[in-house]
């Protein structure tokens, strides 16, 4: 795995700071060397391969980069890499068995979950984070637990109905 | 977008993280939550030479209430914690009310309410809430500890009382002597915004009266504000409405409120009066220890 960084003229490649880390993505043990200033979104998009996990607003504000550290849903461009040091991550792409989408993915595609798909993936971390806490959430709990992701297409009405859905298939596979 | 290039350090100790400031010279900055810091950085408003991550030093992260009531909130408790504490919607309502109104729910994940207070922002919202209970912030340097009361703690916009070699450790809310009651409301236009008006207010009751007071507004004014003689009318009076009335009223005459985007001068000095009274009215309804939390949103 190769990250290349900016050359501003002004230090030797020896001297720009790098730090060795290790962390697991999606059940994958990974090592990398970034340099510290490199967000952890920026890892996961340009160091993994991992795409899914996209950028929208790169200010904290819209959620579309949101992906589990510890199973804790956390804003990846606002964490810097180097602090994924010895963490778990899991991205949208950790959501899928090998042959089978995980219900929330089964859920946006029966609601009608998204339109252009951007928010998707954030939407998707930010539910999961929600269910592994509360399987049985009300609709206002899965209002409350999403507003900190913006959709610019679909009015969150059917992204709401989507996770309700994940949340019901998900309790009666529990249950059988 | 990326921060400009700096040095990065993880001690783990609090000690070897004052060492890394001192020889840090002013440049250098303390991260925690980084819900804040992070996005300056990447904006080039900051750009430190060092940042010390504070993040893998043990045992920052609690929010604890002492024996004799005192609440202490460590560097590194997160907001989420605040949210879902029930240490806090037992006995601290004013705290229990604000806390699921900072920013969003991911990310109250990784933001901290000691660094809220630190960085200083005027719109910040613990800064109000922690004003009204007379709180102070514990900092730690190379000489030891020292409590610094909130009321001096802000210095200026995004500036604070902190020395480049202290480290905010803990927030401290002084043991309440009456019983505690108040509230926390939020204008804003969605979940994550600034507060158009942010209202804190923090009461004792005790043998019918009000023992005392704080009531501290953000969003309203160039820092947050302390609304002393809103707070003096309340101070050895019942709680009733004429008195609620008075206090209402001069919360709105300490407003500073400016017309912006997020509304007229006008709009922010009423609704500065409607929420104090609100949060009164629902403390004199259900009787003292309650608390009342919202979110408010303008069309």
């Amino acid at each position: 795995m190769t990250m290349v960084y900016e050359d501003r003229g002004d230090q030797a490649p020896g001297d720009v700071p790098l730090r060795r880390i290790r962390f697991t993505i999606n059940g994958q043990k990974k090592i990398a060397e970034v340099e510290p200033r490199l967000l952890l979104a920026h890892l996961i998009r340009r160091g993994v391969g991992l795409t899914g996990t996209h950028m929208g607003c790169d200010t904290t504000s819209c959620g579309a980069c949101t992906v589990l550290v510890d199973g804790t849903a956390v804003k990846s461009c606002t964490m810097l890499a180097v602090q994924a040091d010895g963490r778990e991550i899991t991205t949208v792409e950790g959501l899928a068995g090998p042959s089978e989408l995980h219900p929330l993915q089964e859920g946006f595609r029966a609601e009608h979950g998204l339109q252009c798909g951007f928010c998707t993936p954030g939407m998707m971390m930010a539910a999961k984070a929600l269910l592994d806490a509360n399987p049985d959430p009300t609709e206002e709990d899965v209002r409350w637990a999403l507003s900190g992701n913006l959709c610019r297409c679909t009015g969150y009405q059917n992204i709401v109905k989507s996770v309700l859905w994940a949340a019901g298939k998900l309790r009666s596979q529990a249950a059988g | 977008m990326y921060p400009s290039r700096f040095r990065y350090e993880a001690p783990r100790t609090l000690g070897e993280a004052i060492s890394l400031l001192r020889d840090g010279g002013e440049d250098a900055k303390v991260l925690a939550g980084g819900q804040s810091l992070v996005p300056l950085m990447k904006l080039r408003f900051a750009s430190p030479s060092l940042l010390v991550d504070i993040n893998n030093i043990g045992g920052l992260g609690y929010h604890r209430r002492d024996p004799d009531g005192t609440i202490r909130v460590g560097a590194l408790c997160r907001h989420a914690d605040l949210e879902r504490s029930d240490l806090l919607k037992a006995s601290q309502p004013t705290m229990a009310a604000a806390a699921p109104l900072i920013a969003d729910p991911i990310v109250r994940n990784r933001g901290t309410l000691v660094g809220s207070l630190c960085h200083a922002d005027p719109q910040g919202d613990w800064a109000a809430v922690i004003l009204a209970l007379g709180g102070s912030v514990v900092a730690e340097g190379p000489a030891g500890r020292r409590a610094i009361p909130m009321a001096g703690f802000v210095t200026g916009p995004f500036q604070n009382a902190l020395r480049h070699d202290e480290i905010a450790v803990e927030a401290v809310i002084p043991a309440p002597a009456g019983t505690p009651a108040g509230g926390y409301l939020k204008l804003e236009r969605r979940v994550g915004d600034f507060a158009t008006v942010g209202v804190a207010v923090a009461i004792e009751t005790s043998g019918g009266v009000v023992s005392r007071a704080g009531i501290a507004l953000t969003g309203v004014g160039a820092a947050t504000i302390g609304a002393a003689e809103a707070a003096a009318a309340l101070t050895g009076q019942p709680l009733s409405e004429e008195t609620i009335a008075a206090a209402a009223r001069l919360a709105a005459a300490a407003a500073q409120p400016r017309t912006d985007h997020r509304g007229s001068a006008e709009y922010k000095r009423h609704m500065v009066g409607v929420f104090v009274r609100r949060i009164l009215s629902r403390v004199n309804g259900s009787g003292a220890g309650a608390g009342a939390a919202g979110q408010e949103r303008a069309a």
